[in-house]
């Protein structure tokens, strides 16, 4: 069975750490951490993935213009993105969906709420 | 002289054939009759068996039969239906307990999450920025503070802020005030009601956590406020909490002991060089 490639993009360490722990559940799944949306444009550019899991504020690029430049882009266009947002942006997760992102996920992340939204999207949404 | 067949034998044969035929048709019609009568008189005697009651249990046994039957059979199917409640209530359990379990999985991937990262580095600035994401991301505290305590003023003073600026927050000495207490006495302080907290109160907050080595308050987590999603604290909350109150004073006080130790080392080092210098300048003079 082919494995699920899942990129992970977000700044805090705990988080990554944290979201890494819940998603090690899914059998056949590659976890490839990026610390901001550069990195994770970086790494979206040279790997083919199947879920792109982004935090939002983020220094140097942040989650909304990733979201922004997976969508604009013809081969990257269709991988299903998972907004993680703090509360009091809540604007911010509507920009996200505006963009293009298919869901959110709210901190404090739960982890059997993570698991379920990765696997909807990855069975196909 | 040659033999003449008479005129018309072709259709003598036909009629021939047809009769045979016929024959054949009124034997097998008698034959049918027959087998009917005997069918018939068969009937006649199950009929009559059956009315006489000659062969087999009579009406009343047999409806005997059936009703005891009917009767075992309402007791199986309330025993099965017993069961399936039984079966259906444990299976709840187990999806409760399996609830519980996911939970409690949750809950120790944050706290093994929580430590590992608060030991990862011995940067003060470092362990500072591991709290806060601590208590922001695994919390979900939305405006809150890290004091410490400065022993030389006997008060707390913030060191780390998150959705408040570090400087709004005032010196608090020991003692003063709801914060001041609870670094006095080294007893956290949770707010009943947190609908009441809806406005960042700097003198109230909704949770004070004294971090504390060996029973000694060294600094305090200050929260004024949750993210909006949030409505409560929950019991992995105070778990949180209760590690945060050892591991985060241990990590703090060992960052800052390394950092100290790291300067003083940095001034011997330059002390002794300055000392190595000294005679091979006086030397060459």
């Amino acid at each position: 069975m082919a494995k699920h490639n899942i990129l992970i993009v977000e700044d805090s360490p705990t988080m990554r750490q944290l979201i890494k722990f819940s998603l090690k559940r899914i059998s056949d799944c590659n976890l490839v951490e990026a610390s901001d949306g550069v990195d994770g444009w970086k790494k979206l550019s040279t790997t083919e993935f199947d879920l792109v899991l982004t935090d939002i504020n983020m220094p140097v690029m942040d989650g909304l213009k990733l979201v922004s430049l997976i969508r604009n882009d013809d081969k990257k266009g269709e991988i299903p993105i998972i907004i993680i947002t703090t509360e009091g942006a809540e604007e911010d997760k509507k920009r996200g969906l505006a963009l293009g992102a298919n869901d959110y996920i709210a901190k404090p992340i739960q982890s059997h709420t993570l698991l379920e939204v990765v696997k909807k999207y990855l069975n196909g949404g | 002289m040659e033999e003449r067949k008479p005129a018309g034998g072709g259709d003598l044969d036909k009629g021939e054939e047809f009769l045979q035929i016929f024959y054949k048709g009124a034997e097998f019609t008698k034959e049918l009759m027959r087998e009917n009568e005997k069918l018939r008189y068969k009937v006649l005697q199950l009929e009559e068996a059956a009315s006489s009651g000659s062969d087999g249990p009579s009406g009343g046994e047999r409806v005997a039969f059936l009703e005891n039957r009917i009767t075992l059979l309402e007791k199986d199917k309330e025993r099965l239906l017993k069961r399936h409640e039984e079966i259906e209530k444990e299976n709840q359990d187990f999806a409760d307990r399996y609830v519980e379990v996911q939970e409690e999985n949750n809950n120790l991937a944050n706290l093994y999450i929580a430590s590992h990262q608060l030991h990862s580095t011995l940067d003060y600035q470092e362990v500072l920025r591991v709290i806060l994401e601590i208590v922001i991301n695994l919390v979900g505290a939305e405006t809150f503070c890290i004091m410490l305590l400065d022993e030389k003023q006997e008060a707390m003073t913030t060191v780390a802020a998150e959705g408040i600026e570090s400087g709004q927050i005032e010196r608090i000495p020991i003692g003063s005030g709801l914060i001041g207490q609870v670094a006095r006495t080294g007893e956290p302080f949770f707010a009943d009601n947190l609908e009441l907290h809806q406005e960042v109160d700097l003198q109230e907050p909704i949770a004070c956590v004294p971090l504390t080595i060996n029973d000694t308050v060294i600094g305090l987590l200050v929260i004024y406020n949750l993210l909006t999603q949030k409505e409560c604290f929950k019991g992995i909350d105070f778990e949180l909490f209760n590690l945060l109150a050892g591991h985060a004073a241990t990590a703090i006080y060992s960052a800052d002991l390394y950092s100290r130790s790291e300067r003083k080392l940095s001034t011997i080092q330059g002390f002794l060089n300055l000392l190595s210098e000294a005679p091979s300048q006086h030397t060459h003079r």
